[in-house]
């Protein structure tokens, strides 16, 4: 690790940060874009969910992590409290990995 | 927290419909500081300092790249390929800040201190917020509580050199669970249930073929299901076959 890669790696993430807050963000937008926009959260946080569950590096996996996945939506389905559906997806999936 | 924020916001944390969601945000930051002990003692294995190695966290501020970076060098990666890969990983976050943008207002000043807080987490927390306040609130909160966990954990990871494996506890699985709760309330819209399904289905579909970063990237692409017209007329009731 160099300091200079330190630095760029700061510039490069905060020039996104900016750029999506404060450059492009805060204008008037037709409406067809607003409408794609407020799309973001939805398709690119259920992304996440696929990546973090199911996913190793590059590799698609089916582990315990799947197991606490399913548990914790179906206590969001249930309309659980936020902390109850995080505890309860780490702790089903620290069970099935000790027993698996 | 800037004194506008606090001002329009004033004993936000007496308001007792937030406290669900500020237990919960200080839940995952502590989850994000254990990830942030195991960045500080990957980081140091890896051959960076304990400055170079805080100062990542510090400035950085986007846990994926960072990772990937010190992995990458490590490795014996070359400086272009450490920094390609995280601003990668980073990219994403320029659509977050695009989401956060309705949700964040103020000041220049504010926004640019915002705009380090734009990451999986403090986004994911406040689009689950159901009014522009507590989304507000939810953004900033978790935003400061987990700069302070990250930054916390990596120096005590970086100091220590060895600390408990996240995995043991199921810690990772503690962000997913968290995001299917957050993504939850949105899926009631059937345009977001769409954009979501298909988010996830280019994801799997990207994680085989693309490199780690790009399929998050590409999922953004399933906002286009807004491109279709909205119905002319909103149902009142909504009818089941």
């Amino acid at each position: 690790m160099t300091w200079t890669l330190v630095l760029v790696l700061f510039a490069g993430a905060y020039a996104f940060k900016v750029t999506g807050l404060v450059i492009l963000g805060g204008r008037t937008l037709p409406p067809v874009i607003d409408r794609c926009l407020a799309l973001i959260p939805a398709a690119v946080v259920t992304a996440l969910i696929v990546k973090d569950t199911f996913s190793v590096g590059q590799d698609l996996v089916l582990d315990a992590r799947a197991a606490g996945i399913a548990v914790a939506t179906v206590a969001a389905w249930r309309r659980a409290p936020l902390i109850v559906v995080i505890v309860l997806g780490a702790a089903v999936t620290a069970v099935v990995r000790q027993i698996s | 927290m800037p004194s506008s924020t606090v001002d329009a916001d004033a004993r936000w944390w007496r308001d007792p419909s937030l406290r669900p969601m500020i237990v919960a945000c200080t839940t995952l930051s502590m989850a994000v500081g254990v990830f942030g002990v195991s960045f500080g003692v990957g980081s140091v294995a890896a051959g960076s300092s304990i400055a170079q190695t805080c100062a990542l966290s510090l400035l950085v501020f986007t846990g994926a790249s960072q990772f990937s970076a010190v992995s990458v060098v490590g490795a014996g990666g070359s400086f272009g390929s450490a920094l390609g890969g995280a601003l990668l990983l980073a990219a994403r976050n320029g659509v977050y800040g695009l989401a956060m943008s309705r949700r964040v207002r103020g000041r220049l000043l504010t926004r640019l201190v915002a705009a380090q807080l734009v990451i999986d987490e403090t986004t994911a927390m406040s689009v689950g917020q159901r009014d522009p306040r507590a989304q507000r609130i939810a953004f900033w909160f978790t935003g400061v509580t987990l700069y302070v966990f990250w930054n916390l954990g990596t120096l005590l990871g970086a100091v220590a050199g060895s600390a408990i494996d996240p995995t043991t506890y199921g810690l990772d699985a503690a962000f997913p669970a968290g995001f299917v709760a957050m993504v939850w309330p949105l899926l009631s819209d059937r345009r977001a249930r769409q954009a979501a399904v298909l988010g996830g289905v280019i994801c799997a579909v990207a994680v085989p073929l693309t490199p780690v970063g790009v399929p998050i990237l590409l999922s953004a692409l399933a906002v286009l299901v807004g491109l279709q017209r909205p119905p002319r007329v909103e149902p009142i009731v909504e009818v089941y076959p």
